[in-house]
């Protein structure tokens, strides 16, 4: 049933989203959109060359990872802005909090599975595409740093 | 409203509305996206392929005879329906095709750079982006007219250099109707050398169509937006004009001529219907018209404008709704109310009425032009139809009141 979808955790991050805003100097950066719905959303990021076991960094002069070990890196902080529905705004703001700390190639990995995780709601077919916009923004952008394109039948 | 329209009747005449949705029935508010189909549309279509299906305009053979005869009288009804002549009535699969049509047959002949276009914000995108894109290709100019308080604005000048003006007659989105007689006239008078086509996809459903005295030049519009099957559309054109166009696809049934190197083209309207074309909801759509005729336009109208105001009137009494377009008690206006409830977004709107099997449409309604001109995102939508109920329009309410509470808004 559809208002299954409506439980308080939802509506609560639908109307108090974490991670809501942009980071200034993002490392990486997308915008997406659902065009049949017109939804939203814009991701920022800022990506950091995971610490090594002695806790020294790895970075060179720009402060940005070298693009060999660039997979390893971790999201060390993520905004979004978006204009959406509950579910959107919801999966926006439990997966940003989710990828915080995460390497590239485990928000590679990520699949749809886990945003419903995340959401612990049924999510109808029809809302399908709302739950999955966030969750394709944040990968198309750790791809783009990465110089790599989304495959989205792959992904 | 009973008195005009025997409901229980007509339900009954609509398979789909005995349907349950979440263990409720029905109630289907979303006409304006499409409408459901009587079951004498339903039969003309399956007596089509049970009985006479075959070619059209090829074999001697007596099907091919009587699948001719069902297309041809198809066209006929459908253009004594418009007040046209048949020969102006071209079969497409819907608005797009129509308009794209004209855009490209008409519009590639006769748009040249400097010229303008002029269409509206109240357009939806069947009726925008294929002007947009003409423009683009001839370096013509693009005028809107704006839209105040859910009506165009009566001030716009046409520039002189008018070569096309295209608007809708009613408005998907705000149900505002346009008068297409006096635009058609300003426009010419404004710009002598403006063609005007009207989209009718919004209007045709609910109005008597005069096309032969509406001043206008085009005219585009969906069968399944009035009961008929989906791929059923139609392009009204002047005849004059329709002749002096090139063809816009090229194949079979278009020809009167074809040699090695050079061909010439069928009379009206088959020189715009190349191909196999599909015959059998053509036949559809002359069997909805029939069935529109039988229950009475004018009727149709009183009952879905009663049911819009009822509506409306309640939907804006509930706290932090909006409603879009004119006001409930106006007469120029479709059965369509579009609104948004404070802090919630339209899908969410549309969800919660979806589990109580109230089937609204929520998003931009292919008209995000007009979305951002009303500077919302997305809107909800309810749109009636002959066979509604004032019991549906309760339901629609208590939903949205249902919504408030579960977002506490």
């Amino acid at each position: 049933m559809t208002n299954a979808m409506y439980r308080e955790q939802i509506l609560e991050h639908y109307k108090h989203p974490l991670n809501q805003g942009t980071l200034e100097k993002p490392d990486a950066r997308h915008h997406d959109l659902n065009p049949l719905c017109g939804d939203e959303i814009e991701v920022f990021l800022k990506i950091e060359n995971k610490k090594e076991k002695n806790g020294k960094g790895k970075r060179d002069e720009s402060g940005k990872t070298k693009p060999n070990d660039a997979g390893n890196a971790i999201i060390a902080d993520i905004k979004f802005t978006s204009q959406g529905c509950a579910i959107s705004t919801a999966a926006a703001s439990l997966l940003t909090e989710s990828v915080k700390g995460k390497t590239l190639d485990e928000v590679k990995a990520l699949t749809r599975d886990d945003v419903f995780a995340l959401l612990g709601v049924p999510v109808s077919a029809a809302r399908v595409k709302c739950a999955l916009l966030s969750l394709k923004a944040i990968k198309s952008a750790a791809y783009a740093y990465l110089g790599e394109k989304l495959d989205e039948k792959r992904d | 409203m009973a008195k005009h329209l025997d409901i229980e009747k007509i339900r009954n005449d609509f398979p789909i509305l005995k349907r349950r949705i979440h263990k409720q029935t029905l109630a289907y508010l979303d006409n304006a996206a499409t409408t459901q189909k009587p079951q004498a549309v339903i039969d003309a279509v399956s007596d089509f392929y049970s009985n006479h299906y075959a070619n059209v305009h090829r074999s001697v053979s007596t099907l091919a005879m009587e699948a001719t005869e069902a297309f041809e009288s198809a066209r006929k009804n459908v253009a004594a329906f418009v007040n046209a002549r048949p020969e102006e009535v071209i079969f497409t699969r819907n608005t797009t095709e129509s308009i794209n049509l004209a855009a490209y047959a008409w519009g590639n002949a006769h748009v040249r750079a400097g010229d303008a276009i002029v269409i509206t914000e109240m357009d939806h995108h069947s009726n925008l982006v294929p002007w947009q894109q003409l423009a683009l290709r001839k370096k013509a100019e693009l005028h809107y007219i704006s839209v105040e308080n859910g009506e165009l604005d009566g001030d716009f000048e046409f520039p002189e250099n008018t070569k096309l003006f295209a608007f809708p007659h009613a408005s998907n989105v705000l149900s505002t109707l346009n008068d297409v007689r006096s635009w058609a006239k300003k426009a010419k008078i404004e710009a002598p050398n403006a063609t005007v086509l009207v989209d009718g996809a919004a209007g045709a459903p609910h109005f008597q169509l005069d096309l032969a005295k509406s001043g206008a030049d085009f005219c585009a519009f969906s069968g399944h937006k009035m009961l008929a099957p989906m791929g059923s559309g139609v392009l009204w054109g002047k005849k004059t004009i329709l002749d002096a166009m090139p063809p816009f696809l090229y194949g079979g049934s278009m020809i009167s001529k074809v040699e090695q190197h050079q061909s010439t083209w069928a009379d009206v309207p088959a020189k715009f219907e190349a191909g196999t074309p599909n015959v059998a909801d053509a036949v559809g759509l002359s069997a909805a018209i029939n069935y529109l005729k039988k229950t009475g336009l004018a009727k149709i109208h009183a009952h879905e404008l009663a049911l819009a105001r009822q509506a409306q009137e309640e939907l804006e009494a509930i706290p932090g709704v909006t409603t879009y377009g004119p006001p409930s008690n106006a007469k120029n206006r479709t059965g369509i109310v579009s609104f948004n409830v404070a802090g919630v977004h339209a899908h969410d709107v549309g969800s919660i009425l979806d589990s109580d099997a109230v089937a609204i449409r929520s998003g931009h309604h292919c008209a995000q032009v007009l979305m951002g001109r009303l500077q919302v995102a997305a809107t909800a939508r309810a749109s009636f139809y002959l066979y509604n109920t004032e019991d549906e329009v309760e339901r629609l309410v208590a939903g949205v009141k249902k919504v408030k509470k579960i977002f506490g808004s």
